[in-house]
């Protein structure tokens, strides 16, 4: 269990993350989605007590960062770019982590085997292709067996090979009962693997809900129609009560009735339909207009 | 319809869900020990260690032997016994002090620096185990080149004949004990533990300059400049006006400390053991370090 309570981070005068209170529950994957820039990393940094909060804390089941003894143990995690010396081997990386930790040397070889570096245990991370870095990475943070782990953009610049594992990877830890921790700025890839989804834009939290409820409330349904005599449609329409939308390319959206009701309404008039769908928006999009919005806010205030 | 393969939680608990994943590795509470081992692992597996200790070691022997052998024909050479040491170890000292930059610089460089302070969080003991293991390994190191050296200077110019003007040679007081030029016991110490001490601890300093500056390049410019600027700077500094600058930057300088260790002091005057200018550079060395704690411990990493 992560739980943050009004964690800040200035840098000067400029806000990175503010007042961010949530709380990250084990059994799931819970996504941490939000735009380049909008404080993930800042966020994570701060959660391994890496950059120090202005204001706000967090606690790692129940503790504080550094009161943990041997913090592998309790969390483990996949940092942003390598964090590797590039010229010390697979083996030896890891090595220097479990003495620090008093981890079982056993578990090198094991963390090795689980991400499918054991071939390579010998050489050095410097000729070493992004997805096997990030293996690597995946392998120092498995190493203590935590019951914590958290991921930053696992999946950036890794072949769809790379993706499927990681996402099985993660959901197979959350099953285990362990809390998994994703940080991702793809919607699509989050709707994939995550159970929970906390959102941020502009360093705040903008949502923090599960993904199903969020899929529910965001993703926009609407029915398209077109038609050669789209204005009788359309005063058809509004007589209904539905507030059609004409679209550029000569169809209208009506997001206040059902196909159904559209396509009645049609026929009680007596207008030709050439289309009558139902739409759905992609999770995408509606991520997107979610996060405009925090920024539109910004740009406002900061006038 | 056959059942598919269980799902990962079923195997996981299949009575009900369990709270949490139960870890089978021990909990420990882990202190500084553990990250003197996991510094050593660090130090003795990149190769910038095995080649900075490398090129000390070949220097310094080397030069310290071409200058015993260029000199083994002379009947007197006016010089302590072990002097020659000095030349080699003046430029093998500045493999210690890349090696103690990049101890701490290169971690910063690769971002290796995120991965350590997450494995051990208490930033105090990273930089206390990083000084221990490297001061160790720098004075071990160097005393395993600078007696061999001596042993040169010792085998090859132990038989020089004295002449009579030499008897009341200041330089030389300690060195010629009835007729024979000899080393002293303090000669033997100030060239080997003396000498190894002096760069191991300068060797130090450049580990905290690493720390404060987090960057290879611009620590190692700076340890150089520490080196060699104060005897460059006195040499272009003729009027007497500045005499008593001049002085002092000779006196002061960090090559002074390690040539008046070796018999050869360069303020001719003023006959100083080394030893003193050992404790100064300490003194700087342990503020230079504070500095660094402080500077680790406050910021973001």
């Amino acid at each position: 269990m992560i739980e943050l309570a009004g964690l800040t981070k200035r840098y000067g005068r400029t806000t990175a993350v503010q007042d961010l209170t949530f709380s990250v529950r084990p059994g799931v994957v819970t996504g941490f989605l939000g735009p380049n820039g909008s404080g993930k990393s800042t966020t994570m940094r701060m959660i391994l007590g890496l950059d120090h909060p202005s204001a706000g804390q967090v606690r790692i089941d129940g503790r504080r960062y550094h009161q943990l003894a041997d913090p592998l143990t309790h969390i483990g995690a996949l940092l942003e770019a390598k964090a590797v010396h590039p010229g010390r081997t697979a083996y030896h990386h890891l090595l220097c982590l479990a003495q620090s930790n008093d981890i079982p040397l056993r578990r090198i070889d094991d963390v090795l085997d689980l991400v499918g570096l054991a071939g390579v245990a010998k050489k050095r991370p410097k000729g070493f292709s992004l997805g096997m870095g990030q293996r690597l990475g995946i392998a120092s943070a498995l190493l203590g067996d935590p019951r914590i782990l958290m991921f930053d953009e696992p999946v950036n610049g890794l072949d769809p090979e790379g993706i499927q594992w990681i996402r099985n990877l993660m959901k197979r830890l959350a099953a285990e009962g362990r809390t998994v921790f994703v940080s991702s700025h793809l919607m699509s890839e989050m709707a994939l693997t995550a159970d929970h989804l906390i959102v941020i834009g502009q360093g705040r939290l903008l949502a923090d809900t599960s993904m199903a409820r969020f899929i529910e409330e965001n993703a926009r349904t609407f029915v398209r129609v077109r038609s050669p005599d789209h204005e009788r449609l359309r005063a058809a329409l509004e007589r209904a009560g539905g507030r059609p939308r004409q679209c550029p390319d000569g169809s209208l959206e009506i997001e206040d009735l059902p196909a159904a009701r559209v396509g009645e309404l049609a026929a009680e008039n007596d207008v030709v339909l050439h289309e009558l769908s139902h739409q759905q928006a992609s999770l995408e999009e509606a991520f997107m207009r979610l996060t405009h919005e925090s920024v539109e806010y910004h740009a406002r205030a900061g006038r | 319809m056959t059942a598919p393969t269980p799902l990962p939680a079923q195997q996981a608990a299949p009575a009900h869900p369990a709270p949490g994943y139960a870890s089978p590795i021990p909990v420990v509470r882990t202190h500084i020990g553990h990250a003197i081992a996991s510094e050593w692992t660090k130090i003795r597996t990149v190769r910038s260690t095995v080649w900075t200790l490398l090129s000390m070691f070949v220097v310094t022997l080397g030069i310290g032997t071409l200058y015993a052998l260029s000199l083994s024909g002379e009947d007197y050479v006016g010089m302590p016994l072990l002097a020659g040491g000095f030349f080699g170890l003046m430029l093998g000292q500045l493999g210690i002090i890349t090696l103690g930059v990049l101890v701490i610089s290169s971690e910063y460089g690769t971002g290796m620096m995120r991965t350590t302070l997450t494995a051990c969080p208490r930033r105090g003991r990273v930089l206390t185990a990083k000084a221990i293991v490297f001061f160790l390994l720098a004075f071990l190191m160097t005393l395993a080149a600078a007696v061999p050296t001596a042993l040169v200077q010792l085998a090859v110019l132990s038989d020089q004949e004295v002449p009579s003007y030499a008897v009341d040679d200041a330089v030389m007081e300690d060195s010629i004990v009835d007729g024979e030029v000899v080393a002293s016991t303090d000669q033997v110490l100030g060239a080997t533990l003396g000498a190894a001490l002096y760069v191991a601890l300068l060797g130090l300093l450049a580990l905290a300059v690493g720390a404060l500056l987090r960057h290879s390049a611009g620590a190692i410019t700076v340890m150089l400049g520490v080196v060699l600027l104060p005897l460059l700077t006195a040499l272009f500094l003729f009027g007497e006006s500045v005499a008593d600058l001049r002085d002092a930057l000779i006196e002061y300088s960090p090559l002074n400390g390690l040539a008046s260790l070796y018999g050869i002091p360069m303020m001719g005057d003023e006959l100083d053991s080394g030893w003193p200018l050992l404790g100064l550079l300490a003194l700087v060395t342990g503020g230079t370090l504070a500095a660094a704690f402080a500077r680790l411990n406050a910021g973001d990493a």
